[in-house]
């Protein structure tokens, strides 16, 4: 497949490069003001009042108590909301504050403000609420079975009488997950004096919640502007509304700047986490290894409210065959709804789960066939000009299944085996079993996930290119998570026209329309896409006003001579250019999720090594090598960063990190319980980056950085099968799934 | 109220601390030094690492009342006099080891104190000193290609 693309404009910085964040500086000083940083003289501290009951009615609130301490300034309930009462990016069915009722544990029913922080928590303490407690609802499956759905899906695709002559079942679960972001919610809200408020936030798409917040405070939308604060990332956690509506209530109720953060227990209990899930499938092959037939039942828990479960369910069930061919597919896709905690939005949005199950059931089928199970996957890779097997619509872009399978597979095996280092045995110093008694395995796992919002969703970023006296601004609504989008749109900037001397710049509501969230592997092509136009159409502006045929940071040029500077060109009066840019349209699925559903697909291969500790059930991930499919690299150690952080993400998933629910709530809301890999636990890393242009990417870029995240974790697993001979069907796999081999 | 001494980036403070603060609350919110991060409030995280007396501690963990007559760097104090970076800063720059960056001014401080004792570090001792300092972006392997000395000479730098 080949594809034309305009080349980049030669420039230092451009794309390809690896040019420095440019707010690393600041971060590595302590100088980058995040949310939590923010001040504003005269302002307040908020604090959430949460239900310790997964399910409850509420008898009666008294709030005179928290009123009546020293520094409370005020205390809000559900009644105080002057606009609509619930939220929600697609179906606004969550209370901003509980009104009656309280359905998951941690939901919020009363903020107060008090003039220093201990003053809040002591009020929000001090508020009396009578509950009558119920009995939840914390099965995944009795709530299928009730059909407590948020939204099912079916998908039928091909011949279904098509059988296999060989066929393999299996179940599969996997735990809940949290994003652990390292900045925990927090924001200020600033009244501005005549009715409206400014908010000062970190989260991953600005607009939609201000759509949210207008809606909630009974504004106008020009009299609610939301600022991009700094952001101690994101994974998924600020796609859905946490403190936002909270703090403008408050800051608009007292008239005075609020602000709010959120200690770590509090983060666990306020954002949404990763859905858990149970998943039954059965494959069928015919004797070569052709994939023939694929049936997939599949539970997403989504808790309490929607939230975004409808697109993770859709997700799940679209990409729960894997990046591979196969002529009858059949899936039965729910996301129910329970008094568990929100799921939502985290980094692989659904598609982490069914891989986990189809790449265990390709193995499978492989050991079943008596095939290798690399050739298995190779014989059936998805590629260009094939079809999804399960919308069927038909794959446009690049997707190189082979070829990261191939140069994953080729990546060269340690020599050695478990390590006679103490510190590089499971268990690390203190809990290693003999090196003896240390068994190796090694497994291999595909990945694929969509690019974009799908399904119809009118999916598009604004970008403004504004030329300055000393360069180029590039104005975006775009949220800056930590992933380096701030980086790749100066380079492409750059690249695009020839200037430098390029700043960033991050817009507020009121300046500039959405740019549509950080999410879904976006931004590279989303705001990535508009800034290029955007700079594409200041470059021929410019070139006009000018007379030439080259633009610089000196200014136009033409045939080799300077005949206008930046400045001369200003003179003329300002020179911008504004764009909305849309990825290729996508459709809604028919009544058996058929369609043309999904604009974009990246896939990635990981290949992990692992040692086990067979007596304590204890694993070292030793290393995870991986091919990436990336479109282009338009910053090569960017691309790096991307994928080390996802593939540590993955192991977590396998091997330590599950938000643990028992019977509706949370029991381990810490860092001191909820394991996150350290960099003992951190795997060596050896990356392919497979460079096969993306039609309509900006120079050949699709967004990746989800993939890494995706088929690590059954790479991990397989891993741990193969040393162990264990079944291992549910993640995060734990000593006691292992232990006494 | 309680009187205590600090010496904090080589500035003498006479404070009064009332109640239980942390050392942390202390440089954060009175002395307005935010580049200390509180990010578990357990001493789990290391986000909140400054130097006592020259040791890495959690400084959310440490009360203000037991730092009394201790001299406190944060990660403000490691610039030059012509704000530059110090050598640690821009080793992790270079080598793009900074991502949401708010786990960064904690592994600052824990490598400056490894670096200071051991100049050239190799891979594993690398992460015996980081294994307080948790960082959800980066997969801590840019930040171990930063600071090990061999990965860094294999890079074409000094070690």
């Amino acid at each position: 497949m080949t594809t034309r693309l305009d080349a980049p404009i030669a420039v230092r910085g451009g794309v390809g490069t690896s040019v420095p964040r440019p707010d690393g500086i600041p971060k590595l000083q302590g100088t980058f003001a995040y949310s939590g940083d923010l001040h504003h003289e005269n302002m307040l501290w908020g604090a959430t009042v949460r239900s310790p009951h997964p399910r409850a009615r509420i008898v009666s609130i008294d709030i005179a108590p928290a009123l009546a301490l020293p520094g409370v300034q005020a205390v809000l309930l559900a009644s105080d909301i002057p606009g609509n009462a619930r939220f929600g990016q697609k179906e606004q069915d969550q209370p901003i504050l509980a009104d009656g009722e309280v359905n998951f544990w941690g939901e919020p029913i009363a903020v107060v403000a008090a003039e220093t922080l201990p003053q809040a928590r002591r009020a929000a303490a001090a508020l009396v609420v009578a509950y009558e407690p119920l009995k939840p609802l914390t099965d995944m499956e009795e709530a299928a079975r009730r059909g407590e759905a948020f939204r099912t899906l079916q998908v039928v695709n091909g011949d279904q009488s098509l059988r296999g002559e060989v066929a393999i079942e299996g179940y599969y679960e996997v735990g809940i997950q949290d994003q652990a972001m390292l900045g925990t919610e927090s924001g200020l809200a600033v009244p501005d004096g005549e009715g409206g408020v400014d908010l000062h936030i970190s989260t991953q798409w600005m607009h939609v919640d201000h759509r949210q917040i207008v809606d909630s405070l009974g504004l106008r939308p020009e009299q609610v502007r939301l600022h991009l604060a700094g952001i101690g990332g994101a994974f998924g956690a600020r796609e859905d509304l946490t403190l936002q509506i909270h703090l403008c209530l408050l800051a608009l109720h007292t008239g005075r700047p609020v602000k709010m953060v959120y200690d770590r227990a509090e983060s666990f209990a306020g954002h949404v986490h990763r859905h858990p899930a149970r998943m039954w499938y059965r494959h069928e092959a015919d004797r070569q290894g052709n994939l023939v037939r694929v049936e997939a039942r599949i539970i997403l828990d989504g808790g309490a409210y929607e939230e975004t479960s409808g697109a993770v369910i859709a997700n799940a069930a679209y990409f729960s065959v894997g990046p591979y061919r196969c002529p009858s597919v059949e899936v039965d896709a729910v996301a129910v709804r329970t008094n568990n905690p929100p799921a939502g939005a985290m980094r692989g949005f659904g598609a982490n789960q069914v891989c986990f199950a189809h790449e265990a059931q390709m193995d499978r089928l492989a050991a079943a066939l008596g095939l290798d199970p690399i050739d298995l996957r190779l014989r059936n890779a998805l590629g260009h000009g094939d079809r999804l097997p399960t919308s069927g619509q038909e794959i446009t872009g690049s997707l190189p299944t082979a070829e990261v399978i191939r140069s994953a597979a080729a990546l060269p095996l340690p020599d050695e085996g478990p390590s006679d280092d103490p510190r590089r045995l499971p268990g690390g110093v203190g809990l290693t079993t003999p090196p003896g008694a240390v068994r190796r395995g090694v497994g291999f796992a595909v990945g694929i996930k969509n690019i974009f919002f799908s399904e119809g969703f009118d999916d598009y970023a604004e970008a403004r290119a504004v030329l300055t006296p000393a360069g180029l601004e590039v104005h975006t609504a775009a949220a800056e998570v930590g992933q380096g989008m701030v980086t790749v749109l100066a380079q492409i900037a750059r690249s695009a026209t020839g200037i430098e001397n390029v700043e960033v710049v991050f817009d507020h509501t009121g300046q500039i329309g959405s740019a549509g969230s950080t999410s879904a592997s976006r931004q590279t092509q989303m705001a990535g896409g508009a800034c290029l136009e955007a700079c594409r159409g200041l470059r021929a502006k410019a070139l006009e006003r000018g007379g030439g045929d080259r633009l610089d940071d000196a200014g136009v040029w033409s045939e080799g001579r300077l005949v206008a500077s930046l400045e001369d060109l200003l003179a003329a009066g300002p020179l911008e250019h504004h764009t909305r840019f849309r990825h290729a349209p996508t459709e809604p699925p028919n009544a058996t999720g058929q369609g043309n559903l999904h604009a974009g697909f990246c896939v990635a291969a990981h290949r992990a090594v692992v040692d086990v500790d067979p007596e304590l059930g204890l694993v070292r991930v030793v290393r995870v090598d991986t091919a990436q499919d990336v479109g282009r690299a338009l910053n090569p150690q960017s691309v790096l960063g991307q994928i080390e952080g996802g593939i540590m993400q993955g192991v977590g998933l396998a091997v330590m990190e599950e938000l643990l629910v028992d019977r509706g709530v949370v029991r381990n809301a810490s860092f001191t319980d909820y394991l996150i890999p350290t960099i003992l636990d951190a795997p060596d890393v050896e990356a392919v980056i497979i460079e096969e242009p993306e039609p309509g990417g900006p120079f050949g870029a699709k967004g990746f950085a989800e993939l890494p995240a995706i088929s690590s974790t059954p790479a991990v697993v397989a891993a741990i099968r193969a040393a162990t001979g264990r079944d291992l069907n549910r993640v995060p796999v734990r000593p006691q799934d292992i232990a006494g081999v | 109220m309680t009187p205590i001494r600090l010496v904090v980036n080589g500035t003498e403070h006479l404070l009064e601390v009332e109640g239980p603060v942390s050392l942390l609350s202390l440089l954060r919110e009175r002395l307005g030094l935010s580049g200390a991060k509180n990010a578990c409030r357990q001493g789990e995280c290391g986000s909140c690492t400054v130097l006592l007396d020259g040791e890495p501690v959690c400084s959310c963990l440490v009360m203000a009342t037991d730092a009394d007559g201790a001299e406190i760097v944060t990660v403000e104090g490691l610039a030059g006099p012509d704000g530059s970076l110090h050598p640690v800063q821009r080793a992790l720059h270079d080598h793009g080891a900074v991502q949401c960056g708010y786990c960064t001014t904690g592994i600052v401080m824990s490598a400056v104190h490894l670096l200071e004792r051991n100049p050239t570090p190799t891979a594993e001792e690398v992460k015996e000193a980081l294994a307080g300092n948790l960082c959800r972006c980066t997969g801590y392997g840019a930040i171990v290609r930063a600071l090990a000395a061999p990965e860094r000479a294999a890079d074409g730098e000094a070690p």
